[in-house]
């Protein structure tokens, strides 16, 4: 069969349905988030959703796996803390279908806010993990780590990163096996933690482990490649490739696809026939410390460090100290920063809250993050998925005990997010009594990683027509009395809204409604402003952080090929001069 | 052969992908082993993007570091100077002699800088053109990024492969003569 250019997250899709995976649930998070917009073309074969949150996308595949079929989810790195509860549960109970649960980790956070190495995941869970190194066992390791999980009775840490996500790479495909189910009957001894039961399961956990181990030593997921004697390199996963690359032609590698448990018997084996051994992962020392353990001598990261994406030219320089022959030009360029598009609906909330200094703005992840950057300067902090009503109320708490009056404090979250893990917060705010607005910024679609659907956009992941959930009636049920719906690309309304719920007898709430203008399926109202005579070029139109926006020469210029005629900037021209067209 | 490295850099929403694809087509029709890696994420949204393709009989990285591209071809002429330590020192830039300010320039913030063309040439070989004037007089500006990859086929002289069949066979059929013609006056545009 011909060979496809795939990424490894369309491999992984792929590779999840010639395994005859059956119930697929996840949350959107780059760089693990195309996964799962490439399961929808199995759909005859496969049942696939975006759940609200990772930590339910993982119950979800977990109790399909319970049902006894192969099941599968995926998130980002820091989705795996919020799925971590149900992950550490599964690893003692054990499976029933085979069970996958796709990390992607994001070194050099290239979109992400830490570089957390989740391999450390499958250690302190007490499962297995595999780690492809490019598009091909991206879609080979699926069937491996569904047999896997169901010969050794564990969830499989399926760890990728950006590299092995987005890059993409020859792969041939097969067919797909459907696996047999068996007729399900109730288990209460495995799949009710119980202290009890847990008691009972830890020792199993355990063996399963060390049996693992054995097999692993013997797996061709796990395979030397000898050449010469001197030098012996362990890796896996992209930092594989990076060392092939680097390393010379006579080197010796041990390659893994399994990284938990560790085949340690083949490792010592590996090592007794160098001399020198070499063992390259990016991130920590995941394998390096467990090598050393065992009493092997290797050389890591004296060497290599701990520090962003690996790539060839970086690894030669720390390994046999050859720099890169970069050439300095003499003129540098200027930054890019991500902006928030023109006639993002979320430009007229952040403009507005920006502009008084006694209001305190904790936000949340998502396009609206772009809130804290200049011009707009218009976020205190940001701190995880759901977290901006949250860290809100702990805010105000201290500036009550403080008695710090002047502050008047915003929460701030988009409609995934408050789905994600939202509406808890906003429970916490009712339920305490907390001095805070909590603001939902709906523009209808999870926005910045790529427009997926949410329980709010009225469609599921598979396109069909789905409940549209009303985030205001979730509010006005959680207690918020008076909740303002308002739209945030009309200025003075928007102030309103601000002013209204800051002056309310009854608990208030904010809603900004207005969908994004990247949602395909929606017919938008595209228009056109330009600037007239009247402009004295005095930059207030500057100040909503418009990117089609410029001012030069005294006169204030607006892109045509990006303007969308959303009249922000006209509602702040002190002069009128910027007009809508007709 | 050696494995061969490209950087196709520009400016979100330009096209760089789509050219990359169909270099990737015509690499992989020709047998020879590829792989690539985009920029994704937040940098969609006007920022600075980048696609590496690199092939040859046998590929392992599918990213390069600094120093280590065999061409750059920079679809706005201040990436080029971004980039510019991503290629080997007897590596070749093709230059698309366009401007785009971006939001930090706009917003007065900083100036776009002078003398990009002038610095990339002082260090490299380069190809300069004004794929933006030459797309639009076809057309349509929208086929620069084919006028780019015609500038490059012929600076890297990558004439084994049939090209003007690759194109027709990734594009969309309603741009197919927009972008065969796109792809020659790129190639006739450089020397």
């Amino acid at each position: 069969m011909a060979k496809v250019l795939l990424s490894g997250n369309e491999a992984i899709a792929r590779g999840a349905y010639e395994a005859g995976v059956k119930v697929a649930s996840a949350y959107p998070g780059t760089p693990s988030t195309e996964i799962f917009e490439n399961l929808p073309q199995y759909k005859d074969a496969l049942y696939a959703e975006w759940a609200p949150n990772e930590k339910v996308a993982t119950e979800v595949a977990y109790g399909a796996s319970i049902a006894g079929v192969r099941s599968l989810t995926a998130m980002k790195h820091v989705g795996v803390n919020v799925a971590a509860d149900p992950i550490f549960t599964a690893a003692y109970n054990g499976v029933g279908g085979g069970f996958i649960i796709v990390s992607a980790d994001d070194p050099s956070m290239h979109s992400s806010q830490n570089e957390q190495d989740n391999r450390h995941y499958a250690r302190a869970a007490k499962m297995a993990m595999v780690e492809p190194s490019d598009s091909q066992e991206c879609k080979d390791f699926m069937a491996a780590a569904c047999e896997i999980s169901e010969k050794f009775d564990t969830p499989v840490l399926f760890r990728t990163t950006t590299r092995v996500a987005h890059s993409k790479s020859l792969v041939e495909l097969g067919e797909r096996t459907e696996p047999e189910v068996p007729v399900y009957k109730r288990n209460v001894r495995k799949f009710v933690c119980t202290p009890a039961h847990a008691y009972l399961n830890h020792p199993k956990v355990e063996e399963n482990l060390k049996a693992l181990e054995e097999w692993a030593c013997q797996s061709p997921l796990n395979r030397m490649e000898m050449k010469g004697t001197k030098v012996g390199v362990i890796s896996a996963s992209i930092a594989y490739q990076y060392a092939k690359e680097v390393f010379p032609e006579d080197t010796s590698f041990l390659k893994l696809g399994i990284t938990n448990p560790l085949p340690m018997d083949l490792i010592k084996k590996f090592a007794a026939k160098v001399e020198k051994l070499y063992v390259i992962e990016e991130l920590d020392p995941f394998m390096e410390e467990q090598i050393k353990a065992a009493g092997i001598d290797c050389v890591g990261k004296d060497l290599t460090t701990p520090l962003y994406e690996m790539n060839p030219e970086r690894l030669r320089e720390q390994i046999f100290g050859v720099k890169p022959e970069a050439t300095q030009v003499e003129v540098s360029a200027v930054s890019r920063p991500p902006v928030l598009c023109p006639g993002c609906p979320h430009r007229g909330f952040f403009y507005t809250v920006g502009r008084h200094k006694d209001f305190v703005v904790a936000g949340d992840i998502g396009c609206y993050t772009l809130g804290a950057a200049p011009p707009l300067n218009a976020l205190d902090s940001v701190v995880c998925m759901g977290g901006g009503f949250s860290v809100a109320m702990g805010l105000a708490k201290a500036f009550e005990a403080t008695g710090q009056k002047d502050k008047k404090v915003f929460g701030v979250l988009g409609d995934s997010t408050f789905f994600h893990s939202g509406i808890t917060g906003a429970v916490e705010i009712m339920y305490n009594q907390g001095n805070v607005i909590p603001v939902v910024l709906d523009n209808h679609i999870t926005g910045m990683t790529g427009h997926q659907d949410n329980p709010g956009s009225g469609y599921s992941l598979e396109g069909e027509i789905a409940e549209a959930l009303k985030i205001e009636d979730i509010l006005q049920a959680c207690g918020f009395k008076n909740v303002i719906i308002v739209d945030p690309q009309d200025l003075a309304a928007m102030e309103q809204a601000v002013k209204d719920a800051l002056a309310s007898q009854e608990k208030a709430a904010i809603i900004t409604r207005r969908p994004c203008l990247l949602i395909k399926r929606m017919k938008h109202e595209i228009g056109m402003c330009h600037v007239t005579d009247s402009c004295i070029g005095c930059k207030m139109c500057l100040s909503v952080g418009c990117p089609a926006i410029s001012v030069n020469d005294g006169q204030a210029k607006i892109d045509r090929n990006q303007c969308v005629g959303c009249t922000v900037c006209a509602q702040v021209c002190p002069m009128g001069a910027i007009e809508k067209e007709a | 052969m050696s494995v061969k490295s490209a950087l196709l850099v520009g400016v979100g929403g330009q096209g760089a992908i789509l050219t990359a694809k169909v270099l990737v087509n015509g690499l992989m029709q020709a047998g020879y082993d590829v792989k690539m890696s985009e920029v994704h994420g937040m940098s969609q949204r006007g920022g600075s993007v980048s696609t590496q393709v690199r092939w040859g009989e046998k590929v392992y990285s599918p990213l390069i570091g600094k120093g280590a591209a065999d061409i750059v071809v920079a679809f706005e002429k201040m990436e080029a100077v971004r980039y510019a330590d991503y290629l080997k020192p007897e590596g070749v830039a093709v230059i698309n002699d366009y401007e785009i300010e971006g939001a930090t320039v706009a917003a007065g913030l900083a100036e776009y800088p002078a003398g990009t063309l002038e610095a990339m040439e002082k260090h490299f070989a380069c190809h300069v053109l004004n794929a933006e004037k030459i797309a639009r007089e076809l057309g349509s500006a929208k086929c620069m990024n084919i006028v780019l990859f015609g500038s490059m086929v012929k600076a890297l002289k990558m004439d084994d492969i049939d090209w003007e069949s690759v194109i027709a066979d990734t594009v969309p059929e309603k741009f197919r003569e927009l972008n065969l013609a796109a792809y020659k006056a790129g190639y006739e545009a450089v020397s």
